[in-house]
């Protein structure tokens, strides 16, 4: 079906159309898929944004998502309440979940922080341990305590958005899409605007660039080079251990071994992709999300005649790898690396008076 | 020699003096070597030492999680059940072996890039891929002559770990795109291009799962044991013809330096971006081999998804092995014996055989933080070995290769 | 400028500094004192201890002997933020400038101005900024991105950050070092406004001409010891010269005489660029034939790391040519050059002339491991390397236990040994040494001039590039001055006195209004061949 004379437009406005007649059903979609990529972005950006690579992202997450699980069902196990009529259904063993999720996440990045800043191992050794350490031990520890059939504790709700403001026109199926998530989904919106304006309008935030990009200019004005490292790389883990909450509190309701399957290494590509700013990195993960939830859309309403051919032509698989292709091309392209912190990765030596 | 003035004179040295010279140096050079790789090897020793202390701590502990009274010997049953799962009869030594043999070469992969100042988390995809070309080719050639199938099949994968290993390995000397991020990136392309190849054109037509053709005759053969492949000869072979490469090659010589030292490599005449592009090419290739040795000796076909952990494992057998192909060789059987003797020990003490990527992991903060094995053995060598490392976090910031 | 003779306290006084680090007394009993509303000229050559003195008044280093007393308070200085609490502010040579950040974070930075407890009050901080570039005369944007800015424009924030501390002693080091001659016209405006103010300046610089325009008083600084404090109306540039270098040049060893024969290294008309792309070699020619040494003397910075670079291949040329034994190289690989019977021993040793971890043998045919005796095809020959090692380490009298040893088990005066003995071997027609002796006990220095003049009565062809100003003087048959990226003069050796050579490095061989200097002066011709 052409629908002018020149095919490749045709296609592109059918897919506008496709795009827009789907979304309604896959707003919030796309938006809760992203969510825990972008948390771990803004995990990522706390460190590079100090000058800390940080690719332990990945376990980070993974460790949180196993805290989380086991905490809420040691709270139900304990005789805590499921289920309840608070908004989002947030029972206290969820609520203990996110917790404790946020500690783990907390704890990981001290170790990551200890070993790169203090004892100044190479960076990415510290998070790829990171990585094989929390895949091994969660899953250790996933294979004994399961066998005692630990009680689930469930998962969080999404808000439900009055059905006046879903039925507005145009606008009503945007504020649904946003609005129609579960707590830690929700608060990435608040949490990204955030974190922007704090990067660039608060003393935090300034003194954080100056040590990412010139650790010595800052130390020369008399900051702490290391202790705000410490401190950024720390309060970095909170991100990621919402990152992991979200998984297994919103997602899935338990853990499962390998859950993130590399959430953390997109969330790295995002950040990047998004040039270590929050909404950048955020944009990006919506960006990366839809290409999945576009795969899911694509299998069971298939957009119609030529487009839908083509569509469904296009392997899966290629869906599935968009993400990672497309952050390769940035990387190698035009974001490069010269927009990164220009100091990231460097360990730091503190000017001693001799 | 300098003459009367103290000036330097051009005269040559005397014969007699100069043999006992070089025999001197000879003796020099052995007691060096021999310091030299206590060094090396005693710290991974100690990280794995106190690996295994904490993991008794780790299987105690998870005692306490399921609620059972706390046996002090379970430990030690868990451990020698291992070991003798692993190493105790003939088919344990072959199955350590055989579990050994990809992460050798894996392990070599990641190993050659530490060298170069490279670091290869792409050895994942990289195994992947070769796997994928290997059991292509097996499959098509599945009833060809032995010899012509296995040559073409194994030669297959080889290349095909080497063109995946070239792609970032070229994109880092063209672009300074970091190995670090496109190797990852790579590994995740890796399975989707795999899992489409072998639920689509690959498929093997009659089978219920996604799987390519069984290679038939392209198959490593087992020679000794229930499963002891001609794969392991590979492995085995690799690990001389690498060191030989290394230490005695001057491909070997420009590889080292580089990692060691890049501005001294330029200085040197080298070409620092070419030899990025190579080394990664043939760490690709020896990560294909790896694969081609899986498909064709012990599995048959590629199935999607393959579950593997191939690529970490191999990160952590070239960390412990400070990248030295000996080390890696005895670091791959050390986790290969680990993971033959993991199922004897869930059998006899109960303990899941994921208890292996604990004590891994475990190894490898050590490793990182080697401070803890230095003083708790009281160890005060200087830092030897991988400062190729600084190099490889060196270049994540910078725009030059 | 004050002509106030009451005696009020200096505003900065350092008294009897005495510092000294592992196998040199940096600083000897200096004394310095600056007033209130003064400009005070520091003046020294590289590694007077200049550096050292500031580093103890900004809180780097702790002195062995001496007070620091500001305002007749004597103080303890611990650390960069408690200089500048203390109003001390130093603008580095290399600016502590954060280039993706604007000029206004860059000030703000350590001394934020809060709109609250979280946010900064960046409108007020403009406003400030403005406020004070207007009562010091500049034009400043406070948005604008600093790495976006020209030098001098850079310099000026830097200058900025102390105002807005409220810095009363400001330590410039070597602030004209990267301006161009407008610019620096404009920054003596600006200091001179300061110091109506009653800010105190330190200007620590090398450059004679300046340091006479626009200080007040001056001290000169001559191995770790104060040679003497004057004022521009006592004293004139030869004076200056001849306290910055001394009289007598230390001679290790007999020069002896020379006999040049045909021109082995041809530069012609090259221009180089730095990494900021820069012109810092300015159409620079000159020859050097074989048998004879030409030393480039010249305060470091002025060039010569560039110029080096685009010799011996690693640097790119930006235009001009190199030609080496009649063939051009312009622009060839190091491999090339090395070839073409080059050898280089480079200024940073650990960086480009040794890998550290690797044993002494390999360092020893690091340049040569890929040809044959040290390769046959793709192998080495391990027996051939080390015997050749073994070789080199006993004529040149590297001290090691073994021929194996990593090259960081060396100490710095055998890790250089090394260098110069793997350059130093084998046909050699060009020989560039870049720094051969920084850092050396006396006896490596010794060895290696020795050795230098050995392959000069050889026949090779030697450039020796040093801001060592007595070794240029020892060794070389020709001396040619670098300043600001040009050769300003090339003199016979033998001819060369101290003080006119100090003079033509510190001021370009120009009069103070920037003509070329007429009268007499050194034997010599501007610019090209002798």
């Amino acid at each position: 079906m052409f629908l002018y004379d020149i095919p490749l437009l045709g296609l592109l406005f059918q897919f506008g159309g496709y795009v827009i007649s789907i979304l309604p059903t896959t707003g919030p979609i796309f938006l809760f898929a992203a969510a825990p990529i972008a948390l771990g972005s803004l995990c990522g950006l706390m460190n590079e944004r100090s000058g800390i690579v940080n690719i332990g992202i990945e376990g980070m997450m993974l460790t949180s998502a196993f805290v989380s699980a086991y905490a809420a069902s040691l709270m139900v196990a304990s005789g805590a309440t499921v289920g309840g009529d608070a908004p989002f259904g947030a029972s206290t063993p969820l609520i203990v979940g996110v917790l404790a999720a946020m500690i783990a996440g907390m704890l990981v990045s001290s170790l990551h922080a200890w070993l790169t800043i203090t004892i100044r191992t190479d960076q990415i050794i510290s998070g790829t341990i990171i990585n094989i350490t929390a895949l091994g031990l969660t899953s250790y520890l996933n294979q004994i305590l399961s066998k005692a059939s630990p009680p689930n504790a469930g998962t969080f709700q999404p808000f439900i958005v009055p059905a006046d403001i879903v039925e507005l026109p145009v606008i009503g199926w945007f504020i649904n899409a946003i609005l129609n998530q579960r707590p830690i989904t929700l608060s990435i919106i608040v949490l990204v605007i955030a974190m922007q304006i704090l990067l660039f309008r608060s003393r935090w935030g300034l003194r954080t660039r100056a040590v990412g990009e010139h650790p010595k200019a800052a130390e020369t004005v008399g900051i702490d080079v290391i202790r705000l490292r410490y401190r950024n790389v720390i309060l970095g883990g909170i991100f990621a251990g919402l990152a992991g909450a979200s998984l297994a509190l919103e997602s899935a309701g338990s853990f499962q071994n390998n859950m993130t399957v590399g959430r953390g290494f997109i969330a790295l590509a995002a950040l990047i992709f998004g040039r270590w700013t929050p909404l950048g990195a955020f944009g990006a993960a919506i960006l990366f999300t839809a290409s999945e939830a576009l795969e899911r859309s694509i299998r069971f309403v298939p957009p119609p005649g030529q487009l839908g051919e083509i569509m469904i032509g296009i392997p899966l698989q290629v869906y599935g790898a968009l993400p990672y292709l497309i952050t390769i091309v940035v990387l190698a392209g035009f974001v490069g690396r010269s927009t990164a912190p220009a100091a990231v990765g460097q360990p730091y030596e503190r000017e001693r008076r001799h | 020699m300098t003459g009367p003035a103290g000036e330097p004179t051009n005269q040559p040295v005397p014969p007699a003096e100069e043999a006992e010279a070089v025999e001197a140096a000879d003796g020099a050079r052995a007691a060096s070597a021999l310091r030299r790789a206590w060094a090396l090897v005693v710290v991974p020793l100690g990280a794995v030492i106190l690996a295994m202390l904490v993991g008794s701590i780790v299987i105690l502990a998870s005692q306490v999680f399921i609620g059972v009274e706390i046996d002090p010997t379970l430990p030690l049953v868990a451990y020698w059940a291992m070991i003798s799962g692993g190493l105790g009869s003939f088919n344990g030594i072959v199955e350590t072996m055989v579990q050994a043999t990809p992460l050798v070469l894996a392990g070599l992969a990641v190993g050659v890039g530490f060298k170069a100042g490279l670091f290869n988390i792409g050895a994942q995809g990289q195994f992947l891929m070769g796997a994928l070309a290997a059991a292509y080719v097996g499959g098509q050639l599945r009833d060809q002559p032995a010899l012509v199938a296995v040559s073409l099949a194994v030669a297959a994968g080889a290349f095909g770990g080497l063109v995946y290993g070239f792609i970032p390995g070229a994109l880092k000397a063209l672009t300074g795109a970091h190995e670090v991020v496109t190797t990852i990136m790579l590994n995740f392309v890796a399975i989707s291009i795999s899992s489409y190849f072998v639920s689509g054109p690959l498929r093997a037509p009659r089978s219920p799962f996604a799987q390519t053709l069984d290679v038939g005759n392209a198959e490593l053969i087992v020679l000794f044991g229930r499963n002891g492949h001609v794969g392991i000869f590979f492995a085995l072979l690799a690990v001389p013809i690498i060191w030989w490469l290394l230490w005695r090659a001057k491909l070997g010589f420009e590889i080292r330096t580089v990692g060691a030292n890049p501005d001294a490599a330029r200085f040197a005449g080298m070409r620092p971006r070419r030899l990025i592009a190579l080394t990664m090419a043939l760490c690709g290739m020896l990560a294909g081999l790896a694969g081609s040795g899986e498909i064709l000796g012990r599995v048959g076909h590629l199935t999607a998804p393959y579950a593997t952990n191939v690529g970490f494992d191999a990160i952590t057998v070239a960390l412990l092995g400070r990248a030295n192909p000996v080390g890696i060789l005895f670091s791959a059987l050390l986790l290969g014996m680990m993971k033959a003797g993991a199922g004897q020990m869930q059998i006899q003490a109960g303990i899941p055989v994921e208890i292996v990527d604990v004590i891994q992991g475990l190894i490898l903060l050590f490793l990182a933080a080697e401070i803890i094995v230095r003083r708790l053995f009281r160890i005060r060598e200087a830092r030897v070995g991988l400062e190729e490392l600084a190099t490889v976090t060196r270049s994540y910031g910078e725009r030059s290769a | 400028m004050t002509g106030s003779e009451h005696v009020a306290a200096p505003a900065l006084e350092m008294r009897g500094i005495t510092k000294r680090y592992p196998g040199v007394l940096a600083n000897d009993r200096i004394d310095l004192d600056v007033r209130p509303g003064e400009i005070h000229g520091l003046l020294g050559e590289n590694g007077a201890g200049k550096s050292t003195l500031m580093n103890i008044l900004y809180g780097l280093a702790v002195p062995d002997e001496g007070a620091v007393l500001l305002d007749g308070q004597e103080v303890q200085i611990d650390s960069p933020a408690d200089a500048i609490r203390r109003g001390i502010s130093m603008v580095h040579q290399h600016f502590m400038l954060v280039p993706v950040l604007s000029v206004a974070d860059n000030i703000l930075l350590g001394e934020e101005t809060m709109a609250n407890a979280i946010f900064l009050d960046r409108t007020e901080a403009h406003r400030r900024i403005d406020e004070l570039a207007q009562r010091f005369g500049f034009e400043i944007d406070p948005e604008a991105p600093v790495g976006s800015l020209s030098v001098g424009s850079q310099q000026r924030v830097e200058i900025l950050k102390a105002l807005y501390r409220e810095a009363r002693i400001l330590v410039l080091d070597e602030p004209t070092a990267v301006l161009t001659p407008q610019e620096t016209k404009e920054i003596f405006a600006v200091l001179r406004r300061l110091a109506q103010e009653g800010h105190s300046i330190v200007f620590i610089s090398h450059k004679l001409y300046e340091v006479l325009e626009i200080a007040d008083r001056i001290t000169v600084i001559r191995r770790g010891r104060v040679v003497g404090t004057t004022t521009p109306a006592e004293t004139d540039e030869e004076q200056l010269a001849e306290m910055m270098v001394g009289r007598e040049v230390q001679l290790t060893v007999d020069r002896g005489e020379s006999s040049p024969g045909e021109a082995v290294l041809k530069v012609d008309n090259l221009v180089v660029r730095n990494e900021r792309g820069r012109e810092t070699v300015h159409r620079v020619s000159f020859e050097v034939r074989a048998g004879e040494i030409l030393g480039v003397a010249g305060v470091a910075g002025n060039g010569q790391d560039e110029l080096v670079g685009a010799i011996t291949g690693l640097r790119r040329v930006a235009s001009g040519t190199v030609t080496l034994g009649g063939s051009d190289v312009t622009g060839h690989s190091p491999r090339a050059m090395h070839e073409a019977g080059l050898a280089h021993v480079p200024g940073d040793r650990h960086r480009f002339g040794m890998v550290m971890s690797f044993p002494l043998t390999d360092n020893l045919v690091l340049t040569d491991y890929y040809r044959a005796p040290f390769a046959r095809g793709p192998v080495r020959d391990e027996a051939a390397v080390a015997e050749a090692a073994i070789g080199l380490i006993e004529r040149f009298d590297v001290r090691t236990p073994s021929p194996f040893a990593a090259g960081s088990t060396l100490s710095g005066g055998n890790q250089q040994k090394l260098v110069v003995a793997r350059e130093f071997s084998g046909d050699v027609r060009l020989l560039v040494l870049d720094q051969p002796t920084r850092g050396l006990d006396v006896g490596s220095i010794e060895f290696i001039h020795r050795q230098a003049l050995a392959k000069r009565d050889g026949g090779t062809a030697i450039l020796l590039v040093s801001a060592e100003l007595d070794e240029v003087l020892e060794l070389s048959d020709r001396i040619a001055v670098m300043y600001r990226g040009e050769i300003v003069a090339v003199v016979d050796g033998r001819t060369a006195v101290k003080e006119d050579i100090g003079l033509l490095m510190a001021t370009g061989g120009r009069d103070r209004d920037g003509s070329p200097a007429t009268g007499p002066g050194p034997a010599s011709t501007t610019g090209s061949v002798a």
